[in-house]
């Protein structure tokens, strides 16, 4: 330690702390209350997912996606079927393509309502918090209905989806959607507008776009910035190109452009936009095969493919590198949060210690996604 | 107060005295708040308004040093196992575990294919319960705790074991 | 713009050190010498009409069979809506790579994680340390010649 060093302190995050979203360790360096320094240390979650992906075949991978993401499950379940038929040039049948877009969005919903909850209680509102669970319960419910399980789906397969909807599915969503706005609006008045929140987040750890870019920031905290890039416009995959929604962007309401408080609001704007998806999807729900006719053994041909698509926190994407052989020979996951938490050195110089929760709670990190 | 005196008017109430210290520290087992993973979700909304743990006396810390119990939810890698030690170290007895789901358990759907996650947290912390499930359900969560209370209802404090 | 007029414009720029465009990859890539990835990827992101912003992916691949490593860079562009794929093949033995982390910085932790599960070494790099596994942990595990550790610290893998 040099001399310039001793007045800083050096105080350790993490793993285990409440507001780090899972076990993220920060090697913060302060100054006082001011940090002059933050170092991420990650790996305290990795499992290896992409060499289990060389040892295990094609739908057998699928279960793992579920634990990738694990508030998005469905989306990321989507995202590798389709790299999959991607490789394998399966039609998908457009019943399941809406199945898809519906369970996709719902879970778009339900990983928004957990980033908004915990991200008031990081921020001291602890109400808000049993809020966002208690409407998160009622997707599960919806889920649990569609397909047995609370959190690890494995329900978007390659070729479709496992099995169709039971009876009873529709009528549950059409009730939870015409419940939801009021609650939104709820959400609005405790918490989104309130004087105090404003206060604690407007102009803290401001992205401007150059940084967002340079960094890959994908996303609402892309969005945030003030950049209009979404992947279900720029590059619609399933029926999203027939679907109308709004993509939201950062309009420095309350402050500058791509401060924490954008990056908050950008999550309550497009759970508004996905109640708008899911109700227009069921409407356009007609009878027909729920998945494609899939062989048992996939041996997709030798070949590359890079699939991309927009999950709740980002681009989530997969690289496969397929031998011609009924495992993967290589499979590279790129998660949004990887990135996005990589610019958190960048952002935490010079703030205030009670700053650094509301920047990573802002950011919406994932650990498992980041570790793998 | 009241309740007893008004309906027992001068009587006193006989227990032995492992009874009552089992029967406190049952009803006021707060765990801490340790998520690694997946299980973490459902441990979170196990803790809130529909499943509403609090309920058995379990309400969350965010510091080993003030809690009795703990979850351990989620997935432990090789690199998280000694933070898990030292986190139970840190602990003040009496203290217990519930390893939640399958990955705390044995390394569940890891064990066979990973070279990083560890089959199992008893292999450093002592468990007192294992609740399966990839990940189990609130309602399996709350049977584990209610296992443990009755578990804590059996012990002896008083006596040389 | 299209994949292959992109390869038009690099070849045009670099000469001999753009080897090969491969079509069949989604998204088209174009095989660049070892040497030259650095500058390629300067150019790519400043170049006219070019403006790969950003990179979305960066891969560490073993290809054992072939005795190769490769690198491979998925880039797109947000102002101008295309993209592309950069591969650079390395030497199995002794893979090293220049570093992009001063075109884009968000390649740091990319490359720090190919470091970690391939052994890959980045030139240049500011911070090149394990990121996903332990620092006393031994061995690359995505390489396919990996062999399981047996123990670690004081228990069973």
């Amino acid at each position: 330690m040099t001399k310039a060093d001793e007045k800083f302190m050096q105080v350790n995050m993490g793993p285990q702390h409440p507001s780090t979203h899972g076990v993220l360790r920060l090697l913060v360096t302060t100054d006082g209350e001011v940090l002059s320094g933050v170092k991420p240390y990650i790996g305290y979650l990795h499992r290896a997912l992409e060499k289990i992906a060389e040892r295990v075949t094609y739908p057998q991978f699928t279960p793992f996606t579920d634990r990738l993401d694990y508030l998005a499950s469905m989306n990321c379940n989507l995202a590798y079927a389709m790299t999959v038929e991607k490789l394998l040039n399966i039609e998908v049948p457009r019943r399941a393509q809406i199945l898809r877009v519906i369970m996709a969005e719902l879970n778009r919903i339900s990983s928004h309502l957990i980033a908004f909850g915990s991200f008031s209680s990081d921020m001291g509102a602890f109400t808000p918090f049993l809020f966002g669970i208690r409407e998160r319960e009622f997707i599960n419910d919806l889920f649990e209905i569609a397909c047995g399980a609370r959190l690890t789906y494995n329900y978007i397969r390659i070729g479709g989806v496992s099995k169709d909807i039971p009876g009873g599915f529709i009528e549950k969503t059409r009730e939870f959607l015409d419940y939801f706005p009021a609650k939104i609006k709820e959400y609005n008045e405790l918490l989104s507008y309130n004087a105090i929140f404003i206060k604690r987040l407007a102009n803290i750890a401001v992205i401007s776009p150059d940084d967002a870019f340079d960094y890959g920031i994908t996303g609402p905290n892309l969005r945030a910035s003030g950049i209009k890039w979404d992947l279900r416009r720029e590059e619609p995959y399933l029926i999203y190109n027939e679907l109308d929604f709004d993509v939201p962007v950062g309009k420095g309401e309350m402050g500058k452009t791509g401060d924490a408080w954008d990056r908050y609001m950008m999550r309550i704007y497009e759970m508004e936009q996905s109640a708008k998806i899911v109700r227009q999807c069921l409407d356009l729900l007609a009878p027909g095969d729920y998945t494609a006719k899939v062989s048992k053994v996939l041996k997709p041909p030798a070949g590359e493919v890079y699939v991309r698509a927009e999950n709740p926190r980002g681009e989530l994407g997969f690289y496969l590198i397929s031998d011609g052989s009924t495992k993967p020979y290589r499979l590279k996951i790129r998660a949004p949060s990887f990135a996005n938490l990589s610019i958190i050195p960048k952002l935490a110089r010079g703030v205030m210690i009670a700053d650094l929760i509301a920047i990573i709670g802002s950011m919406d990190i994932i650990l498992p996604e980041i570790d793998r | 107060m009241g309740v007893l005196e008004d309906k027992l008017p001068d009587n006193i109430l006989f227990t032995n005295v492992d009874k009552f210290l089992n029967w406190s520290r049952k009803n006021s087992l707060w765990y801490m708040l340790f998520a690694t993973a997946c299980c973490g979700i459902e441990l979170m909304q196990t803790g809130a308004a529909r499943y509403d743990l609090d309920r058995f006396g379990a309400i969350f810390r965010a510091t080993p040093r003030q809690s009795d119990l703990m979850i351990v939810a989620g997935t432990i890698t090789h690199m998280m196992a000694d933070r898990v030690k030292r986190l139970y170290d840190q602990m003040p007895s009496p203290k217990y575990v519930i390893a939640m789901g399958s990955c705390a358990n044995t390394g569940g759907p890891f064990y066979k294919d990973s070279y990083s996650v560890l089959k199992g947290v008893d292999k450093v912390i002592p468990v007192d319960v294992y609740v399966p499930g990839c990940p189990p359900k609130p309602e399996a969560l709350i049977e584990g705790i209610m296992k443990l209370q009755k578990k804590i209802m059996e012990e002896k404090n008083l006596v040389k074991k | 713009m299209e994949p292959k007029k992109i390869y038009g414009i690099l070849s045009e720029k670099f000469g001999g050190k753009i080897k090969q465009f491969i079509e069949s990859t989604l998204p088209p890539s174009v095989l660049v010498e070892t040497g030259a990835i650095a500058d390629v990827c300067r150019f790519l992101k400043e170049g006219d009409g070019l403006d790969f912003t950003s990179l979305m992916c960066l891969s560490g691949v073993d290809l054992k069979e072939q005795g190769k490593m490769a690198v491979v860079y998925h880039l797109h562009s947000m102002k101008q809506k295309h993209k592309i794929t950069i591969k650079v093949e390395l030497d199995r033995n002794n893979p090293h790579v220049q570093t992009v982390e001063q075109v884009w910085p968000g390649a740091n932790w990319y490359e720090r994680e190919a470091y970690d599960l391939l052994g890959i070494v980045f030139d240049g790099h500011s911070d090149l340390r394990r990121i996903l596994l332990p620092e006393d942990w031994e061995g690359h595990p995505l390489r396919k010649d990996y062999v399981y550790p047996k123990r670690y610290h004081t228990w069973d893998v």
